[in-house]
């Protein structure tokens, strides 16, 4: 069998592969030793191969392994261990907790006292009226009350600036207000006594 | 003998992924990263071929190692896992490389008929390989240019199998395309980057590497 070279040309990868009948490869060969150009194009194809089948040729961008096992970490899920339980309970046991917690503090802040702003003593007292301060027992008294024993801690101020820095006021001369107060705050107990046992 | 050994070892290997694979799916999930390790590189490069671009194909990479966890039941034992897995990677390369599609131009190598007979335009000598020639930077340069030169079709199959050493079944495979059909592209890619190197490997890097207008012989 007698090969052109033009043949040999389409053969030359099955040649180099090992992909071609005995006969074929034995009338290749016999091309080959008379043939300096198939012999050039063999060789430089041959040589084609082991260059970029060098490892070499293969270069990965610095840094490329951990970026992708970075994200094939974040792409997998999350594996649940055996103390998954554990966290979990105890998560849980914190949560309710935390809520407990907040329930109390939330009912001190904001659930209705027993008594009114309005009940409170002194509250019905005219705050621009014009009070004795006596410091010693924190009393205040409307001028001339009786009950004034201690004349040389006196100190003249309204009440309101009397209740604000805590002076209590005198329940003989201020009766009538307090008793409107106390009034007041018996209605107030009342209202939320009747809220209680019907929100609606 | 060797040949015996080298089958044993290639054996164990699939054994080995094998039992891995079957770990992985029972939730042992981290060994995923042993399982990938030694196809890393091939990934990258099966992406490189198609994308010609670092940063696409490193994404396309992560991108095909993902779907390969995430589909690992699907994965069956009669394929080797690294040709599934390149095919992954091929797939992903060619879905981002159709969208990108509108503003990429094929060179003209990839319009030419595949059954045409291919010559060589070139007869230089190029016998010897000088073992130090790929230690220089500029000479492995010139071999990614002129890998980037050819068409396409052409690149990836030389890529799978003569870089990445797959056999021509499973580079049909993971391209999806027939046997016949890797022989013929690789025959053409192995002799035009004969074409466009001998000149320079064989003599000097003087000669121009690309192809001169109007001499191509295909």
């Amino acid at each position: 069998m007698v090969m052109q070279c033009a043949e040999v040309w389409r053969e030359v990868s099955n040649f180099l592969d090992g992909e071609l009948d005995p006969g074929m490869r034995a009338a290749m060969e016999d091309h080959l030793r008379g043939c300096k150009h198939c012999t050039a194009v063999l060789d430089g194809a041959r040589n084609v191969i082991e260059l970029y089948g060098d490892e070499r040729m293969l270069e990965v961008p610095l840094g490329f392994s951990q970026r992708l096992h970075r994200r094939l970490e974040e792409g997998m899920p999350r594996r649940r261990g055996k103390t998954f339980g554990w966290m979990l309970a105890l998560g849980f046991a914190a949560l309710m907790l935390l809520s407990f917690e907040v329930g109390n503090s939330s009912q001190l802040t904001t659930a209705p006292g027993l008594r009114s702003d309005m009940a409170r003593s002194g509250m019905h007292i005219p705050l621009d009226l014009v009070v004795v301060a006596v410091s010693d027992g924190k009393v205040f008294h409307v001028s001339g009350c009786r009950f004034i024993h201690d004349k040389d801690k006196l100190q003249t101020m309204t009440a309101g600036e009397a209740l604000r820095e805590g002076y209590a006021p005198c329940v003989r001369c201020l009766k009538k207000y307090l008793s409107e107060s106390q009034i007041a705050g018996q209605k107030e107990s009342q209202t939320a006594q009747l809220e209680q046992e019907d929100p609606e | 003998m060797p040949e015996t050994t080298a089958s044993l070892e290639k054996l164990g290997e699939t054994l080995n992924e094998e039992a891995l694979i079957r770990r992985i799916r029972e939730g042992e999930h981290e060994l995923f990263y042993e399982l990938i390790r030694p196809y890393e590189r091939r990934v990258f490069a099966a992406a490189m071929a198609i994308l010609r671009n670092e940063a696409d194909a490193e994404d396309a990479a992560q991108e095909a190692v993902l779907k390969a966890f995430k589909h690992i039941g699907q994965f069956r034992a009669e394929a080797r896992f690294s040709t599934w897995l390149i095919q992954i990677a091929v797939n992903e390369a060619r879905m981002r490389r159709r969208k990108q599609q509108a503003v990429v131009m094929e060179p003209m190598v990839d319009q030419q008929d595949e059954e045409g007979h291919y010559a060589p335009r070139d007869f230089a000598d190029w016998r010897e390989i000088p073992s130090e020639t790929l230690e220089r930077a500029e000479v492995r340069q010139k071999l990614a240019d002129a890998l980037s030169s050819l068409g396409q079709k052409y690149r990836e199959v030389f890529i799978l199998r003569d870089m990445q050493q797959l056999s021509i079944e499973d580079t049909a495979k993971a391209l999806g395309i027939s046997v016949p059909s890797v022989k013929t592209r690789l025959l053409r890619a192995r002799l035009m980057l004969r074409d466009l190197l001998a000149p320079g490997l064989g003599g000097s890097w003087s000669k121009a590497l690309s192809f001169a207008k109007g001499s191509k012989p295909w």
